[in-house]
């Protein structure tokens, strides 16, 4: 394809996609405006109904459950993926973790003093927010995913001081395997009880108790604890297999290099 | 719109671009992270902190993270 045809080729789909825009957007509400008439009566179901501070989470975990279902298991299939794609090959050397070019945060030189004191003294207060953030996710912004994912960077503030090693302890990978597969596994099993108790997947099959109080929204919070444990271990799982990929693996030395093609 | 939303907007729009016309990967990495911070913040803005929560961690930490590692893993291949 030569230029005066890629250029062609772009200026149709660039107008076209540019008409499709204008058109849409001139459909649109204006924005910003006040009338929400989906919003007022999912509110209005999160803070009558079901006693959930934040209607957020009601919505993601209560009355619209299933969705976030797909969503988890959307990245339980992402992080599958890439442990599969980056793989430890029968060609690869494994070094050992503590010599050289393992520990220097892939070859960015020796971490600096402060750099390391500042991982060591934040990683216990963010693994305290991450808890906290999963925790009260039914009554403020924050739940599951967004308390996972702070758990899972937290720990690699240890990677970030330039103590990999210590890293590596804090995260066998099997062990995070089977979280990750039992916390997916026990979102669908609150979703079976709920059709064993109500006939529908993930009703909500526990009293709703006070609204604000920390045990209120029904099985929100189980499943905000679920989604924690499933995204923080699969959060690290991923990094994992880009940091050993980065750290520890290498071709065995003597085969000329393929240039990634196998 | 208030004043404020239309300058993260903007901001938004310049990030987005910025990210683009960085042909650098390393330099990319970063600049995808402080545009991360950007996205973060309109959501903040427009009465989203849930998901600008998610949008923090993830587009100004995990991404630029894996994407820098990736490119030393890269490096240090063509290095040797």
């Amino acid at each position: 394809m030569t230029r005066r045809v890629r250029v062609v080729v772009f200026a149709v789909a660039a107008v076209g996609m540019a008409v499709l825009l204008v058109w849409a957007f001139a459909g649109a509400r204006p924005f910003g405006t006040s009338i929400h008439p989906y919003g007022d009566l999912a509110v209005r179901a999160a803070l009558e109904q079901r006693a959930t501070a934040n209607t957020v989470a009601s919505v993601t975990f209560d009355q619209r459950g299933l969705d976030t279902m797909g969503e988890e298991f959307i990245l339980f299939a992402a992080v599958l993926g890439t442990s599969i794609l980056l793989r430890r090959e029968p060609d690869e050397l494994a070094r050992t973790v503590g010599e050289e070019g393992t520990e220097d945060r892939a070859g960015s030189g020796p971490t600096p003093e402060m750099v390391r004191l500042f991982g060591y003294v934040v990683l216990p207060f963010v693994v305290v927010v991450g808890i906290y953030v999963v925790a009260h996710g039914h009554l403020s912004p924050g739940g599951g995913f967004q308390g996972g994912i702070v758990l899972a960077t937290g720990l690699h503030l240890l990677y970030i001081a330039g103590d990999y090693p210590a890293l590596r302890r804090l995260r066998p990978q099997r062990v995070f395997e089977v979280s990750e597969a039992a916390a997916a596994a026990s979102y669908v099993l609150l979703g079976l009880a709920g059709l064993a108790v109500t006939g529908a997947f993930l009703a909500n099959v526990l009293p709703y108790g006070t609204l604000g109080q920390l045990a209120s929204a029904g099985t929100v919070p189980l499943l905000n604890t679920a989604v924690g444990v499933e995204v923080g271990s699969g959060t690290v799982l991923l990094l994992a297999e880009f940091l050993e990929q980065t750290l520890v693996l290498r071709e065995r030395s003597g085969r000329p290099d393929t240039g990634g093609s196998r | 719109m208030s004043v404020l939303a239309a300058v993260v907007l903007v901001l938004t729009a310049v990030g987005g671009t910025a990210v683009v016309v960085t042909r650098e990967p390393v330099h990319q990495a970063i600049v995808l992270s402080v545009f991360g911070l950007v996205l973060a913040t309109l959501f903040v803005v427009l009465q989203a902190p849930d998901v600008g929560l998610s949008q923090l961690v993830i587009g100004a930490a995990v991404l630029p993270l894996m994407v820098l590692l990736a490119i030393a893993k890269v490096r240090g291949r063509e290095r040797r």
